[in-house]
């Protein structure tokens, strides 16, 4: 179950960064919200995985840190508020600056390929 | 109980909250007095706790619960010379602010109010899963107050300012989740306790935690590789905002001191002084990025924004010269640069409105009408961002120069810290003569000014002649605020201590 966790995480982790590193807002939104995904399942993981546990004293046998629980909670609440305002602010962006490159301006290659595109 | 500690969450808070309901929510002279008198109220608040605190630092028990497990809000005297630097700066941006910034959006005192809130959270809390959620809260609000007004460059600056705090909060969680997967604690002084206690595999881990903790706080107060969002993003954002910003760089700054001096501090063992080695070529660079950048920027905006930066440097210097010995200097700077950085946003956007389509940039054009005033405001201001005598800037480098004893050391600060400020002399030099003398024979229209606006600057510009005449006992209380890194820490471990045997005694 750990390597399987732990698994989920680096994917999600490392699919995150390579989306926010990309050019367009898009995709950039996108990426903030696999990897606040994946810093809420390890915030959640960071209490230890157990099955079957309760975190409630007396409900089960085995007991849950209820503590990274509520953590998760204030942390998934949080991210859902900013991914929000990142993907209004990106619309507004877009219609500001006429493109939705992060940088405001596409780069010039870009544009001179499809300027190259539209050629026949 | 003593709520005297909740007041500065508490106060911007209500305010903000009552703004925003139907009896104030669209009457801005309302709302203008009503910010004007909380943060007013604020002052006094941080002067009293400057009072308290000065005996004993104070730990304020949220709703009761005790730590380690309830959330504590802890007033020592570095917190509350931090409030106090907020309070001041917050009030004057908002004395600017009046009837030209709150004109153009309707949510801007709100926001300003919860953003207030958010500082003064991240300075209070003794908990670092809050101190996370406090960080949110005063970054949500500067989101907002940033593209406040609209425009191009602000939604350019607003989107990449957003984009990097959001990384950085991901990384803030994942350390978090590191920190106390291996030390079980999110109270920084229980987590200060327990990190000599590591094996050594475990040790490597909250190593890697801590490590990333440099990583976020450095992003928010650029530090070097991290610094690039800075300077676009407070020249675009407007001139009180931009003011109150002063101050976020700091709040990185703070917590930078509260963990690697307080959790990862010189009792944690084998992870003692953990990010000093980073810390000392990271700062150093940072200095001389920011000093370059002071000498070609090319608005008075971006000159200032680079002053910030240099600032940081120096203040993150100062946390690692002689194993944080001397602290107490980077403290005295930290008061004195914060005001300073903010008033010289100020005035740069007074110099923006009276020089027409030509802004704040350093070119020659219509000779700006004679303003004997916002010229007088200029030159203390750079004489204070530049650290020439007599103003406080020049007590702040020279109390950092004499703390280094070291050979070693001497030959990285001196000359970091004297050409940073031989540089800035030249940029706030030629800003000025640009900008005040070279011009052509026509005249500018001139633009109104309101005296309020001049009165705001009047005032945090005053801070820096009762910083250098009262330079002495600041400079003992600073000196004890930076000793309380250490020792609150403890006195909140005695607190634990002596609750879970009086919880083991009684039944």
């Amino acid at each position: 179950m750990e390597l399987v966790f732990a698994f989920c995480v680096g994917v999600l982790t490392s699919c995150g960064v390579y989306l926010t590193l990309r050019g367009r807002t898009f995709t950039v939104v996108v990426g903030l919200t696999l990897l606040s995904y994946a810093a809420n399942l390890f915030l959640f993981a960071s209490g230890r995985l157990v099955i079957n546990a309760a975190p409630i004293l007396g409900q089960s046998e085995q007991i849950a840190d209820p503590l990274p629980q509520a953590l998760v909670l204030t942390a998934i609440v949080i991210g859902f508020a900013m991914t929000a305002f990142a993907i209004i602010l990106a619309m507004r962006a877009r219609t500001d600056l006429g493109n939705d490159h992060v940088d405001g301006n596409p780069p010039t290659i870009e544009n001179e390929m499809r300027r190259k595109e539209r050629r026949p | 109980m003593n709520h005297f500690p909740l007041m500065p969450i508490l106060l911007p808070s209500l305010a903000g909250m009552v703004m925003l309901l139907p009896p104030l929510a669209a009457r801005v002279r309302a709302q203008r007095w009503l910010a004007g008198g909380v943060l007013a109220a604020l002052v006094g608040v941080a002067g009293l706790l400057l009072h308290h605190a000065a005996n004993q630092p104070q730990i304020y028990a949220l709703g009761g619960w005790q730590p380690p497990f309830g959330i504590m809000l802890l007033v020592d005297r570095l917190t509350a010379l931090m409030l106090a630097v907020t309070a001041v700066l917050a009030f004057c941006a908002c004395v600017y602010s009046a009837g030209k910034e709150d004109g153009e959006g309707p949510f801007f005192y709100p926001l300003y109010m919860f953003q207030v809130m958010g500082i003064n959270g991240a300075f209070l809390t003794g908990d670092i899963f809050n101190l996370f959620v406090f960080f949110e809260v005063l970054l949500i609000s500067s989101y907002a107050l940033l593209v406040h007004g609209g425009g191009k460059e602000k939604t350019r600056a607003g989107f990449q300012y957003v984009t990097l705090n959001l990384l950085g909060s991901a990384f803030f969680l994942i350390a978090l989740g590191t920190l106390y997967g291996t030390l079980g604690s999110l109270n920084m002084a229980d987590m200060a306790a327990k990190v000599g206690l590591l094996s050594p595999a475990e040790q490597a881990i909250a190593k890697a935690g801590g490590l990333l903790l440099l990583l976020v706080f450095g992003l928010k107060s650029a530090l070097l590789p991290l610094q690039f969002w800075l300077p676009h993003t407070y020249a675009a954002a407007p001139a009180p905002v931009a003011a109150l910003f002063a101050i976020m760089t700091k709040v990185g700054v703070y917590a930078i001191y509260r963990v690697f001096g307080g959790i990862f501090g010189s009792d944690a063992g084998a992870l003692a002084h953990l990010a000093t080695p980073w810390i000392w070529s990271l700062a150093v660079a940072t200095i001389v990025i920011g000093a370059l950048g002071t000498y070609a920027a090319p608005s008075l905006r971006l000159l200032t924004a680079n002053m910030v930066i240099v600032s940081v440097g120096t203040l993150l210097l100062a946390f690692v010269i002689d194993g944080g010995q001397h602290l107490s200097a980077g403290l005295y700077y930290l008061l004195h640069s914060t005001v300073t950085t903010g008033a010289l946003f100020l005035i740069a956007d007074q110099i923006r409105l009276q020089r027409g389509t030509t802004q704040d940039r350093l070119v020659s054009s219509k000779q700006m009408r004679p303003t004997g005033v916002l010229g007088a405001l200029f030159v203390v201001g750079a004489i204070a961002a530049i650290g020439l005598p007599p103003l406080s800037g020049f007590i702040g480098k020279t109390l950092l120069l004499h703390s280094t004893h070291r050979f070693a050391e001497q030959v990285w600060v001196w000359p970091a810290l004297l050409l940073s400020s031989f540089i800035a002399l030249i940029a706030f030099s030629r800003a000025g003569t640009t900008l005040f003398w070279q011009g052509s024979a026509k005249r500018s229209a001139k633009a109104k000014t309101r005296p309020t606006q001049i009165l705001a600057i009047v005032i945090l510009l005053s801070v820096t002649p009762v910083l250098t005449l009262f330079a002495d006992p600041i400079v003992a209380y600073s000196n004890g605020a930076a000793k309380d890194i250490r020792q609150s820490m403890q006195i909140v471990q005695q607190t634990i201590q002596e609750d879970r045997s009086s919880t083991h005694a009684s039944p």
